[in-house]
């Protein structure tokens, strides 16, 4: 959500029993405002928070005109000092796969994960433990990127793809309307789309390419992986992260 | 003179193109019946009424949106009426929340210094601290619901329990205790329901009979199921305390069933989240004993066994059960009247400053283990058999878990994970910060306290923390069909020869027996004589 309804959008989203205290609301208020300047971004948006075991993390990402690249993403522990994370890459997305269970809320805290190769070939092999050793900083960054990638979603027109293929937010968006915004497939994820590419000409000669330019997420797999629900106003959430 | 008449045959030339041009756009369309001059004037007058920044850039969006408003206007009269929204029926469900009961309140002035109803707004003050809430207003909509249920349920204590998330609908659960005698009835009804049940049951089974025993009787079953786990009475164990549950503040509360055993043991094997339906069946593997009403009351009961805690000192044994009864596990306990609290940083930096106060459920499914063995060695007695007594496998251990108020320092890991978090609330103004405790085994289960207050609340979506990704366990082995033996063997084909072997063996057989027969005959025409 952006920082500048930051002061009310978060009681939008608190059914699901997570709110940030008045202090931490307050801190990120005067804290996103200096990112803000800091960094030179066009708009802040505050992503979340990560419950660790010791500290919490709290989650900041930057982004430029083109909201969909050159997202840069920054924690904090304090809401008040943020730091910047690596850009996430397919090798660390392959690496922190081995990490299991809960995050420690220390960036500078090693996981270590013992992994058996097996050297030469046939009869001669020899199996060999590695240990391998995971930064939590590394994990982090690879699972914010994760997470974006499988369950951001932005509602239908709420962007629009340019011309010159940037991706924008759509000045004339109003908001779904009620009975449009109970249809799981007014939901888009926000991501390069991988699905879109596969479709047939067939199925693509209805879609509006400057605002159907998304993968939708009715189409996701398992079905039922999401699950549409009206609060006061209404909420997306999520299945498959939920008990992560 | 020439000049003059030049100019005049240009102006006149210039004001015919202008007419043509104007003529041109005032031209509608074949497909739509717009014309572009009066589009462009729309247009134009909102740019300048509205005064966008950047407008040429935003000009085409205005354009195409002042062309969708006119087709809006065409197909107004076309739709039906939209139904009435979800909300608006939700409002008006919630109108009764905002409404002041009948005009005798102020008599009873005196009851509500005992009122059973909990004070939310401070627990919702206090949890937005912890970063815990359902925000502001849905608080004070769930303290209202709450104030309703007080009202209508004669309950003695009422707990805002927390919400259960689901994947349809969620549910706010409120924990209360009914005043001594009140709740009979409603349990004499369920019983009774139980037993019809059970009565239907059997009478199936005696149709059944009945109507087979003329011809071939099926083989009986020799498979005996094992002895049921009898349910914990009301106000004790895991029925401690009666569950209420509604999906939206305002709606009607309603009664959940008391938690058997069998559901406690099934729910801990099966991974599953809520629908928002009560009646919704629960379809998993092992197969469990009920509904999802069942289901949401077997995870409170696990729920509020693992995560309802209280700092040190709080809660005291009563003094009368005294040293007799120590063997056998404690069930009650009451307010400690000298507890003076414990300061805010020793809570959060120890664990061993909070204690369990609702006891601990056992692998079997209760708070209190019961010997079965023993209930069925009585069985036998009763029906005089007392020789198998001896027979009967040894006296199984009692199950035992941690006595009541044990520190949260006893609590197992799971997975390398430490059961609980705890940290301070605020580390700026630490002289008035609270302890918050967060269970990260049940996710989503938090505890407060500061100074001689102190809460418990979940709000998750029901499932444990299990580590790794959770297995569902492999079904059982198939059941042998029967014992193969050479009746059931196929066999090679005999060959010729071997079949007038067997033909001339018969005959002779049947020689023989034809001989003896005769013999008999003549023996009984002797006797008849």
């Amino acid at each position: 959500m952006d920082s500048n309804t930051l002061y009310y959008s978060l009681d939008l989203v608190s059914g699901s029993g997570l709110v940030l205290s008045v202090e931490q609301k307050a801190a990120l208020q005067t804290s996103l405002v200096i990112l803000k300047g800091n960094y030179r971004f066009e708009r802040v948006l505050f992503w979340g928070k990560i419950l660790g075991i010791k500290n919490d993390y709290f989650i900041a990402q930057g982004v430029t005109q083109d909201r969909m690249r050159g997202k840069k993403t920054l924690y904090s522990l304090n809401c008040m000092d943020w730091h910047l994370l690596p850009p996430a890459t397919d090798t660390m997305i392959t690496e922190i796969s081995v990490v299991k269970g809960r995050f420690m809320g220390d960036p500078s805290y090693e996981y270590e994960h013992i992994e058996t190769k097996k050297l030469g070939e046939g009869d001669e092999a020899v199996e060999e433990e590695i240990t391998v050793k995971v930064k939590e900083e590394k994990r982090l960054a690879a699972t914010i990127s994760i997470i974006d990638k499988e369950v951001s979603v932005v509602p239908r027109g709420a962007f629009i793809k340019t011309p010159h293929g940037h991706v924008t937010s759509n000045r004339s968006f109003e908001g779904l309307s009620v009975t449009e915004a109970g249809k799981i497939s007014n939901y888009f994820h926000f991501s390069e789309p991988v699905n879109l590419k596969k479709k047939s000409l067939l199925e693509k000669a209805d879609l509006d390419p400057s605002i159907d330019f998304l993968d939708s997420i009715e189409e996701d797999i398992p079905k039922g992986s999401w699950s549409l629900q009206f609060e006061k106003v209404f909420q997306y959430k999520q299945m498959i992260f939920a008990s992560v | 003179l020439m000049m003059e008449t030049a100019e005049e045959a240009l102006s006149h030339q210039r004001e015919l193109a202008v007419r043509s041009a104007k003529a041109y756009l005032l031209k509608s369309s074949t497909e739509t019946g717009l014309n572009l001059y009066d589009h462009l004037a729309r247009v134009l007058s909102r740019v300048l009424s509205e005064r966008p920044e950047n407008a040429a850039d935003v000009f085409q969006e205005l354009s195409g949106e002042a062309k969708r408003a006119a087709l809006r206007q065409r197909q107004g009269s076309l739709r039906d009426d939209p139904p009435p929204p979800a909300a608006l029926q939700l409002a008006q469900e919630q109108r009764a929340l905002f409404q002041r009961g009948g005009g005798d309140e102020p008599e009873h002035e005196e009851e509500l210094v005992e009122t059973p109803l909990p004070n939310v707004g401070e627990l919702a003050f206090f949890l937005e601290q912890a970063g815990v809430g359902l925000g502001r207003e849905e608080m004070q909509r769930v303290f209202l619901a709450l104030k309703q249920l007080v009202d209508t349920q004669p309950l003695q204590r009422c707990r805002f329990w927390g919400r259960m998330l689901g994947t349809e609908g969620s549910y706010l659960v409120a924990e209360g205790e009914y005043r001594e005698g009140e709740e009979e009835e409603e349990e004499e009804g369920v019983e009774e329901g139980e037993e019809e049940q059970r009565e239907g049951e059997s009478r199936e089974e005696e149709d059944d009979a009945e109507g087979q025993e003329e011809i071939d009787p099926l083989p009986k079953s020799t498979y005996k199921p094992p002895p049921v786990v009898p349910k914990e009475e009301n106000r004790t164990g895991a029925n401690k305390f009666s569950y209420f549950v509604c999906s939206e503040p305002g709606r009607p509360w309603v009664r959940l069933p008391p938690v058997t055993p069998a559901q406690i043991t099934a729910a801990r094997r099966i991974r599953k989240f809520f629908t928002g339906r009560l009646d919704a069946p629960v379809v998993s593997y092992p197969p469990f004993p009920g509904n999802e009403a069942n289901y949401l009351r077997a995870q409170i009961a696990r729920i509020s066994a693992g995560t309802q805690v209280s700092p040190l000192g709080f809660y005291q044994f009563g003094e009368e059960e005294g040293e007799e009864e120590e063997e056998a596990a404690r069930e009650s306990f009451e307010e400690n009247p000298d507890f003076e609290g414990i300061p805010v940083p020793e809570l959060a930096s120890s664990l061993s400053t909070w204690v369990h106060h609702t006891q601990h459920i056992l692998p079997q499914g209760r708070c209190v283990w019961v010997n079965l063995a023993q209930k069925r060695e009585e069985d036998f007695e009763e029906e005089g058999e007392e020789e198998e007594k001896e027979e009967e496998p040894d006296e199984p251990e009692p199950e035992v878990g941690p006595p009541l108020l044990t520190p949260l320092s006893e609590d197992a890991e799971i997975s390398n994970t430490p059961p609980w978090s705890s940290k301070v609330s605020s580390s700026l103004i630490s002289q008035y910060a609270i302890a918050v405790l967060r269970s990260n085994l049940w996710p989503g289960a938090y505890a407060f306290a500061t100074g001689k207050k102190f809460e418990n609340i979940y709000i998750g979506w029901g499932l444990k923390f299990v580590g790794d990704g959770y297995t569902p366990p492999v079904p059982a082995a198939p059941q042998r069909e029967y014992p193969s033996g050479p009746e059931v063997t196929e066999a090679t084909d005999p060959s010729l020869e071997e079949e007038q072997a067997l033909k001339a063996a018969l005959e002779e057989q049947r020689a023989a027996q034809e001989e003896t027969e005769e013999m008999e005959g003549e023996e009984e025409e002797e006797e008849d004589d």
